[in-house]
C-alpha cells in the first residue's frame, strides 16, 4: 500500500487542482457582467436585451467620482430588473478631469475588440488609482490587458481617429440634449433631475417608467 | 535474517530530517500551486476584482510579460509547482531520482522567478503581491534544496 501512496497523493492533488481551478473559472465567468452589447459598428454601448421596457442612458466621465458610484447603482439595477432594463453609456469627459478623455479613448479602443464594458467596469472600479497615477497611459494599457484584449491592436486603435470621433460624437450628442454635468441620466428619454440622480431616485424613475409601460 | 534488496527506485534511504524537509517542501509547493492556479484563472477570465486597490497588480498581470505565446505565465507556474510537488512527494517516499528532479525543478523555478522579479522591478516598476508570494515560495524551495541532506547510503 505504501508503495502506491505517493502516486495516490499526486493524482489526488492533480485532480484537486484541476477541479478547483475549473470550478473557480466557472464561478468567475458566471460572476462577470453579461456579455455586451454593441460592437464597433454602431458605436453605441448597450448593456441589456433589445426591447427592454426601460432604457437608462448615462452620460458619464470615467474620472468623475459620482459616475463611479452611479456605475455600481446601475449594475445593481441591472441585476434587479434583468431583461426589463437596457443601459446605454455615452462618453462625456469633462475638461476639468485631466485624464477623462484618455480613459474614454481607452474604453473605446477596448470596445474595438468587444471589451468596452469590461474596460468600463474596470475604469470605474479602479478610478481612485489610475486618476492619481503618475503614468496613466501605461496603467490604462495594463487595465486593457486584464480585460483580455490584444494589446498591440489596442495600442494601434488608440491612435485611430475613429475612436476619437466616437467620443466627440457622444459629447456633441450630450450637449445637444442639454448635458452639462456628469453623471446625467435619461430614463426612457426623460432627463432625471440632478437631485434625483441617486439610488432611490433612479429606482423610483425606473418603477414609474415600468408602470407607464406595463408588460404586454 | 536477510535484508530485503533495496528497490531500484529507492537506492538511498532518507534521514528523518530529510523526510520532514521534503514534506515541508511539498507543502510549500501546494501553496505555490494554489497561487499559480488562481492567477491562471484570473488571466483566463480577465477578471480583475482581486486586484482592487492595487495598481501594481494590474500593471504586472496586464503587461505584455504576463503571457508567453498567448499562454499565461501563471499556467507555466502551475506546471512547475505541480512538478516540484510530485518530486517532493516521491522524495518523501525515498525515491532517489525524485530528489534530483526536485532540485532541478526548484532550480528552474528559481531562475524564472529571478527573471520575473527583474521584470517587475526594472521594466514594469510595479509589483504584484501574488507574484511576490510565488517568489517567496520559490526562494524557500531553493533554500530547502540547498539544506537537503545527502542520502545515507550511496546510490547505485
Amino acid at each position: 500500500m505504501r508503495r502506491y501512496l505517493p502516486h495516490v497523493i499526486v493524482v489526488f492533488v492533480a485532480l484537486a487542482t484541476f477541479g478547483s481551478g475549473f470550478a473557480l473559472y466557472r464561478a468567475k465567468l458566471a460572476a462577470l457582467p453579461a456579455a455586451p452589447k454593441s460592437g464597433p459598428a454602431s458605436g453605441t454601448h448597450v448593456r441589456g436585451k433589445a426591447g427592454a421596457l426601460v432604457t437608462v442612458e448615462e452620460f458619464g466621465d470615467f474620472q468623475c467620482p459620482p459616475c463611479a458610484g452611479m456605475a455600481v447603482v446601475l449594475e445593481k439595477a441591472e441585476e434587479e430588473y434583468g431583461a426589463r432594463l437596457l443601459v446605454i453609456f455615452h462618453h462625456f469627459p469633462l475638461a476639468m478631469h485631466a485624464h477623462a478623455r484618455e480613459a474614454s479613448l481607452a474604453a473605446e479602443a477596448a470596445g474595438m475588440q468587444g471589451r468596452f464594458w469590461e474596460m468600463h467596469d474596470v475604469l470605474y472600479r479602479e478610478q481612485a488609482i489610475w486618476s492619481k497615477a503618475p503614468d496613466v497611459p501605461s496603467l490604462l494599457q495594463s487595465y486593457a490587458g486584464t480585460t483580455g484584449v490584444d494589446l498591440e491592436r489596442f495600442k494601434k486603435d488608440l491612435a485611430n481617429p475613429e475612436i476619437a470621433s466616437r467620443v466627440d460624437a457622444d459629447q456633441k450628442l450630450g450637449a445637444s440634449r442639454g448635458v452639462t454635468s456628469t453623471p446625467t441620466l435619461f430614463v426612457n428619454n426623460v432627463a432625471l433631475p440632478a437631485a434625483e440622480i441617486n439610488p432611490a431616485g433612479l429606482h423610483k424613475a425606473i418603477e414609474n417608467a415600468l408602470k407607464e409601460k406595463p408588460k404586454p | 535474517m536477510t535484508k530485503p534488496a533495496p528497490r531500484e527506485t529507492q537506492p538511498g534511504s532518507l534521514s528523518r530530517g530529510g523526510v520532514i524537509l521534503y514534506s515541508v517542501a511539498a507543502l510549500f509547493c501546494l501553496f505555490g500551486l494554489a497561487d499559480a492556479t488562481y492567477l491562471t484563472v484570473l488571466a483566463l477570465t480577465g477578471e480583475t476584482a482581486a486586484c482592487s486597490g492595487q495598481a501594481g497588480c494590474f500593471e504586472v498581470l496586464g503587461s505584455a510579460y504576463s503571457r508567453v505565446a498567448g499562454i499565461p505565465v501563471a499556467a507555466f507556474g502551475v506546471a512547475g509547482y505541480f512538478c516540484a510537488f510530485t518530486c517532493a512527494t516521491f522524495s518523501v517516499f525515498n525515491y532517489a531520482r525524485a530528489r534530483k528532479f526536485f532540485a532541478l525543478t526548484a532550480g528552474v523555478l528559481f531562475a524564472v522567478t529571478l527573471w520575473l522579479l527583474y521584470v517587475q522591478a526594472f521594466l514594469l516598476h510595479a509589483f504584484c503581491r501574488y507574484c511576490l508570494f510565488s517568489a517567496a515560495i520559490t526562494f524557500l524551495l531553493m533554500g530547502l534544496v540547498v539544506a537537503s541532506p545527502a542520502p545515507r547510503t550511496s546510490e547505485k
